[in-house]
């Protein structure tokens, strides 16, 4: 039924007559490239309808959802199949009923040539010159003058940062003669309250939490044995009692984990193994050197002391340790 | 119905060049005001090429927008304090527990807020979509060697773009102050204090004090999380789309497509609505991710004390290269001249990476002193074709995978009942094999494929026939469907793109009830 036109470039519709009329050259109509990718368009603009559908769907029903008092695995279902059902559609909406091209466009060189290339260069080393030409007392002063500013303006924002120097904050915990071993509630420890493969988390009294201070109380053997851990050490393990720095050699992190049956120290982050018996040097790990052993002491109470600080810097190391 | 009277419905018709019409009278004032028609023209016909790896720096742009949206929304129930608070929200098992105002803040945020915990999980996995689609995005442009000139500022600005993401990745990961992300601010700590000469100086700045510090890296921490590395991103990635425009795409050799120009199809309205889609298929998915895969429950490790652990302590997976190195360090502690160098920190977690990507940086200048070739490339490479380059990169891919697996010495250790110590120097030894395994065997795979003629093509029958000469000649039998490209060659975009059964169904007119269709031939 559809009519033909004859005009000077040949047989053309009435609906190619209302387009040329328009302004669309009659090559635009039989150019396959403006066709739509998928076979039959009709069906694929009801499948396309569908998701977008599906979508609007799930948009409500997050809605829903929402508007209810929300539920986490309702929500992440409907708003997820909602979006994902109405963005593939929109895909499959450009993919398959618009045209297929495929189109090409020229790439152009994006360099110059070499004349506009030298004016350019000229331009900057010339004018450059001008600006400087026997002023180079001006040149210097500006030079001088930015370097100045730059360095000043770097005060606020690096050195304001630090009001605190690091001193001997890395090399000093609060750990005195004397002081009580507290647990994490801030109660002291007592000889009688570990039994033999027990351990413990201690803290210096009044400074229960403190990183730097943190420290593993274990108790390896019973009462009647002393341990000595490296000689020089024959004191600091009493009743069975021995306490190491909690803080691992390594990066840091807290050496956590006791094991009773090869009396270790395992720290979780990057698994150094230390020798609870044996100065708790590492047996295994990354870590370089051995924790800190604390000297303990026992009063006549019954109260477990620290009979001093711990005699080196505890933790990672760094650039000032000796 | 005459020509002519078509003709009068074509005048009856607004055109859309008059100037009347809503969109042609913006684009009118626009244009008096600002020259965009030309231009903007242009920009509608931009070309861009089809396939599928090219979706992978979409992935990542789209998560890029997915986490500031959700990070927006999050930001304003997250409370970026480290002081303590006694917790008294919902979550009843932690009522009463004394916790850092920002870790009851991310409790809170969860269950407190209606729909705040999918959008807290999406957030973290858009962050891990993120940083895994700019990973595999620059894989494939190291493997395709899209990098070479003139893209070597592109790439760059991408590996740059890759850094601040695990940057800002582990900083936002920090945020809730939980047990396990505290232990990884802990750690950060000792591997600012490994810095020789000016470490002990810069952790005690930044921290305002010896670990855990004065508390104040908590909100700079989220200052920097949630404006100054968002911004650098934002701005690279700007700078990156900018110079993708400016230079135009690659694209892979094809049907009629050469060095001098782009195939593919036009930014409007074909790519826009495909790309629009994709990012609401990424959306989709991200948001079914946040409700149904549970990740990070920080109400289960509860709040960060300095002297609790806990068992299989990991990073997110984007760290995961860097605590492989460090696990598998050797103990090489340096003291001496009255100062300590703890290489065994130092080497893995600052020197280490900081020279990964200074050789990212230079990668393209590597590249081109050692292969010579300086042209300007445009069309990409398939990755077996060049052997030697294939190789270096799946050596490299091989190299972090297997850093990567060294994280999990404890898992492994435990799963397989070994002991840790053999997991440990099996991984110290695969560092070093493995890399060369997988090099050698790629180089002889592309060689291998190289060498096989019609690779990748379909193949075609051969047809022998013996002559009466006695001589033996073989011929291809004729294509079938499928067997040749069935792209037609590519013609630039026509200034009217008008689908033929849309003008005839125009033409039918709203009260002409022929209604003839025709199906388009195909």
């Amino acid at each position: 039924v559809t009519e033909q036109i004859t005009t000077e470039e040949g047989t053309i519709t009435a609906a190619q007559a209302t387009a040329t009329e328009a302004g669309v050259p009659v090559s635009a109509f039989d150019d396959p490239h403006l066709r739509p990718f998928a076979r039959n368009p009709r069906r694929t603009e009801l499948v396309i309808g569908l998701f977008l559908f599906v979508g609007l769907l799930g948009f409500a029903a997050y809605g829903g959802v929402y508007f209810v008092g929300g539920q986490t695995r309702l929500e992440g279902v409907f708003a997820g199949v909602g979006l994902f059902a109405f963005g593939f559609g929109l895909s499959a909406w450009g993919k398959y009923l618009l045209p297929q091209g495929p189109f090409v466009e020229d790439r152009h060189h994006l360099s110059s040539t070499d004349e506009e290339r030298d004016s350019m260069t000229a331009a900057v080393v010339d004018r450059a010159k001008l600006t400087f030409r026997r002023r180079g007392f001006l040149g210097g002063l500006l030079g001088a003058g930015a370097g100045v500013m730059g360095i000043v303006l770097a005060f606020p924002l690096i050195r304001s940062l630090g009001p605190n120097q690091p001193g001997k904050t890395f090399e000093t915990t609060n750990w005195k003669a004397g002081l009580r071993l507290v647990d994490v509630t801030g109660r002291p420890i007592h000889s009688s309250d570990l039994e033999v493969g027990g351990a413990l988390t201690v803290f210096p009294e009044g400074f229960v939490g403190s990183s730097i201070d943190m420290s593993m109380l274990v108790r390896p053997e019973p009462a009647y044995k002393n341990i000595v851990t490296m000689p020089g050490r024959e004191t600091w393990g009493p009743r069975g009692y021995v306490a190491y720095s909690k803080m691992c050699t390594h990066a840091g992190c807290p050496v956590g984990l006791y094991q009773e049956l090869t009396q270790t120290l395992l720290c979780p982050c990057h698994q150094s193994v230390f020798n609870v018996m044996d100065g708790a040097v590492p047996e295994f790990g990354p870590a370089p050197r051995p924790l800190p052993q604390l000297p303990l002491m026992i009063d006549s109470a019954g109260w477990i002391r620290a009979q001093a600080g711990y005699d080196q810097p505890v933790g990672p190391g760094f650039w000032e340790r000796s | 119905v005459s020509a002519t009277v078509s003709a009068r419905r074509a005048r009856s018709r607004k055109s859309p060049l008059s100037g009347t019409d809503p969109v042609g009278s913006s684009v009118k004032w626009l244009d008096e005001r600002l020259g965009i028609a030309k231009g903007g023209r242009v920009f509608l016909d931009k070309i861009f090429p089809d396939h599928w790896s090219f979706l992978l720096g979409e992935i990542a742009l789209y998560s890029f927008i997915i986490l500031v949206l959700t990070g927006i929304f999050l930001s304003l129930y997250y409370v970026p304090s480290a002081s303590d608070v006694i917790y008294h929200g919902v979550y009843k098992p932690l009522q009463g527990v004394k916790m850092s105002a920002a870790y009851a803040s991310s409790v809170d945020l969860s269950f407190a807020v209606r729909g705040g915990l999918v959008i807290r999980q999406m957030h973290h996995w858009a962050a891990d979509v993120f940083i895994g689609s700019i990973a595999v995005h620059m894989s494939r442009i190291f493997f395709t060697g899209a990098y070479r000139k003139p893209r070597e500022l592109n790439w760059i600005i991408g590996v740059t773009l890759l850094m601040l993401a695990i940057i800002n990745g582990f900083l936002g990961y920090s945020l809730p102050d939980d047990l396990v992300s505290g232990t990884g601010i802990r750690l950060a700590f000792s591997f600012i204090l490994s810095i020789p000469v000016i470490g002990s100086y810069l952790a005690v700045f930044l921290f305002g004090g010896n670990f855990p510090g004065s508390g104040i890296i908590i909100p700079r921490f989220f200052i920097i999380h949630v404006l100054l590395l968002p911004l650098a991103i934002l701005g690279l990635i700007s700078v990156h789309l900018g110079l993708l425009v400016r230079q135009k795409h690659t694209q892979f050799p094809g049907h009629g497509r050469t060095e001098q120009n782009v195939v593919g199809t036009p930014m409007y309205p074909t790519f826009i609505l495909k790309t629009t889609g994709f990012l609401f298929m990424i959306a989709g998915v991200l948001w079914a991710l946040g409700g149904l895969v549970q990740v990070n429950p920080i109400w289960q490790y509860g709040p960060y004390q300095p002297y609790k652990i806990s068992y299989a302590v990991q990073p997110d997976w984007y760290m995961g290269w860097l605590d492989g190195a460090l696990r598998i360090m050797p103990s090489w502690e340096f003291t001496g001249f009255g100062h300590t160098i703890p290489f065994e920190v130092f080497l893995p977690t600052i020197l280490f990476p900081g020279l990964t990507f200074t050789l990212f940086w230079v990668w393209p200048f590597v590249a081109a002193k050692i292969s010579g070739d300086r042209a300007e490339h445009h069309l990409l490479d398939r990755p077996r074709d060049r052997p030697i380059h294939t190789a270096v990169g799946a050596l490299g891919l091989a190299f972090y995978f297997t850093l990567f697996a060294a994280s999990s010495t404890d898992v492994l250790a435990n799963f397989f009942h070994v002991s840790l110590n053999a997991v440990l120097w099996f991984f110290r030894l695969a560092v070093i094999v493995i890399p060369i395994i997988v090099g050698l065997t790629t180089w002889r795979i592309c060689l291998e494929m190289s060498g096989v003629h019609g690779i990748g093509k379909r193949k075609r029958a051969l047809v022998m026939s013996r002559s009466p000469e006695g001589g033996y000649t073989t011929v291809e039998t004729a294509p079938r469907p499928g067997d040749q490209p069935e792209e037609l060659p590519p013609e630039p975009v026509p200034t009217y793109i008008k689908i033929e059964d849309e003008l005839e169904a125009e033409s039918v007119g709203a009260g002409d009830s022929s209604g003839v269709r025709r199906v388009p031939r195909r």
